[in-house]
């Protein structure tokens, strides 16, 4: 059935006048599209907390307080959802993991990021260090939406968004890979969109 | 838009799982590995725009089932769901 | 009438468009012929998959508005102001045109006559579609099982197959229609003008004890909160069928 084309039909993307900077396979968006494997989490700030744990010397927690006292900065950047939809430009605000991994000894070699309501994600230590990470609690110059993963989300802007973890609560330092929600269920463990790694074997 | 009026339920998700089982999967019993309820899967909260089909239980919100598709290939994860009871009749 | 056999596992087929039918502003019904259909029974719905030229593909659930009495299919859509499937099903889909079908999906929000009654059908908007296949089927099987629809809409113009549903109580024995409009009422109005509440729901459902089979059918937040007051009001759960059609009804 897959030469079965719809007659006029466009859906809602956009023509990629920027075409080189969308990876293979992406489409442009102007919205922000929601997605979720559950419902929306609603934790207080005050019982709010971001942790560091694992297999360090000591493990390091922040306050949310403690958290938006820590060096910020403003980053702009593409994100790729695996869904296939691409948002240009994004503006966020929030700490560099490079800043909090500073603050525990450790030689582990990969993060697990694990989130209110369950969710996690597993990353290599190399695509979280190195200016490739944040902890971002700000969207376009408003703070983030719960239903974008406020109080703070995971941002890891040069994998696909399904690592950018919503709803993040800190990240676990391992010996061995762990993969997470997503991982286990078909897609890809490192998701380069550039690569277009979306499933297992890509 | 709400995550919470996105949630769709047993009914929107049976669709994707009937290519895959040949009987209706709207009226198949689930009993929770979480919590035990014991509940058709047409009542179940089922979050349908994520990478992939994610049902949860109605009493507790773990997770019973989930289910992806890609490059020819589908993934389902059962682990949340004890067993599944199937009316021979239906 | 045979009941639908499950076949095996859903597989897409084309059908053709026939006719379109506008049914207000915003909803149009389209009279599908899909080559194969084996039947359905009253409450199902369909998956329908668009694809555009460059592979692009959408896939929403569309409730049968008809009963499996009727030699054709009628999927009813409602246009959603930021959709993708529905805005190209209601303003640009043509009789002769074809579209991919997946279907028909579902057992648990179904009612036939055999399953009896007093039969409580509660609409929130477009979640009417699914309750009229059962109305429909009720009247062409010749049931006497009483029935009675809480229709909820934004005002009397969003009501769908109105002319069709004003006809009933009086062309048919047992069935009843209560409207309730949540944003503009006609004037002169006595009737409910307010979203359906537990007290609407005490005052217009089946009394509990006569243990009536209730569907209820609309937006997620429509759907459970009448469910759970219906529970509340001492309907076993297991009589109370819902089903979700997401932010704002399809």
């Amino acid at each position: 059935m897959k030469d079965f084309i719809s007659r006029g039909f466009r859906g809602r993307r956009r023509p990629p006048e920027q075409a080189d900077r969308l990876p293979p396979g992406q489409y442009l968006v102007t919205d922000f599209p929601v997605l979720s494997a559950g419902p929306t989490p609603h934790t207080p700030l005050d019982q709010w907390d971001f942790s560091i744990s694992g297999d360090v010397e000591q493990p390091k927690r922040w306050s949310w307080e403690e958290f938006r006292a820590l060096p910020r900065e403003t980053i702009t950047r593409d994100v790729h959802c695996v869904t296939r939809w691409s948002k240009l430009d994004t503006v966020w605000e929030g700490v560099s993991v490079d800043t909090l991994l500073a603050q525990v000894e450790h030689d582990a070699s990969y993060v697990v990021a694990f989130s209110d309501g369950g969710y996690t994600t597993n990353l290599p230590l190399e695509d979280v260090t190195g200016g490739k990470a944040w902890v971002a609690d700000t969207f376009d110059g408003e703070p983030l939406e719960p239903e974008h993963g406020g109080p703070a989300r995971l941002l890891v802007p040069h994998l696909y968004f399904w690592k950018s973890a919503k709803w993040v609560r800190g990240l676990r330092l391992l010996d061995d890979d762990a993969p997470g929600f997503w991982e286990t269920l078909g897609y890809h463990n490192r998701g380069d969109p550039w690569q277009e790694q979306r499933y297992w074997g890509d | 838009m709400d995550t919470d009026e996105r949630r769709l339920d047993g009914n929107a998700a049976a669709g994707l799982l009937g290519e895959i089982f040949p009987f209706d999967m709207t009226s198949v019993w689930t009993v929770c590995a979480g919590c035990g309820a014991m509940e058709q899967a047409g009542v179940q909260p089922v979050y349908m725009d994520a990478p992939g089909m994610v049902m949860r239980c109605v009493h507790c919100e773990n997770v019973l089932i989930r289910m992806a598709k890609g490059n020819g290939r589908c993934w389902l994860d059962f682990r949340g769901v004890v067993c599944l009871q199937i009316d021979e009749s239906s | 009438m045979a009941r639908a056999a499950v076949l095996g596992r859903l597989t897409w087929q084309l059908g053709n468009v026939r006719d379109t039918v506008a049914e207000t502003p915003r909803v149009r019904s389209l009279i599908v012929d899909i080559a194969g259909w084996r039947g359905h029974r009253p409450g199902q719905h369909v998956d329908i998959r668009l694809t555009a030229e460059d592979g692009y593909q959408a896939v929403r659930s569309y409730s049968i508005a008809s009963p499996p009495e009727e030699p054709l299919i009628t999927v009813t859509v409602e246009q959603l102001d930021d959709g993708e499937v529905s805005p190209y099903l209601v303003e640009e889909v043509r009789p002769g045109d074809r579209l991919e079908f997946r279907g028909p999906i579902g057992g648990y929000f179904v009612w036939e006559t055999t399953q009896g009654g007093p039969l409580f059908l509660v609409a929130g908007g477009s979640g009417v579609v699914p309750l009229r296949a059962m109305i429909r089927h009720r009247i062409a099987a010749g049931s006497d099982v009483p029935v009675r629809l809480l229709y909820s809409s934004r005002s009397p113009e969003d009501v769908i197959y109105r002319d069709e549903l004003d006809r009933l109580p009086t062309e048919q024995h047992g069935i009843e229609i209560v409207y309730t409009y949540t944003r503009s009422q006609p004037s002169g109005w006595t009737g409910y003008g307010r979203r359906v509440d537990r007290a609407m729901l005490q005052e217009v459902a089946w009394p509990s004890g006569q243990r009536p089979l209730a569907f209820v059918c609309g937006p997620t937040p429509f759907v459970e909160a009448v469910a759970a007051d219906l529970v509340a009001l001492g309907n076993e759960p297991a009589r109370v069928r819902t089903e979700r059609f997401g932010p704002t009804g399809g």
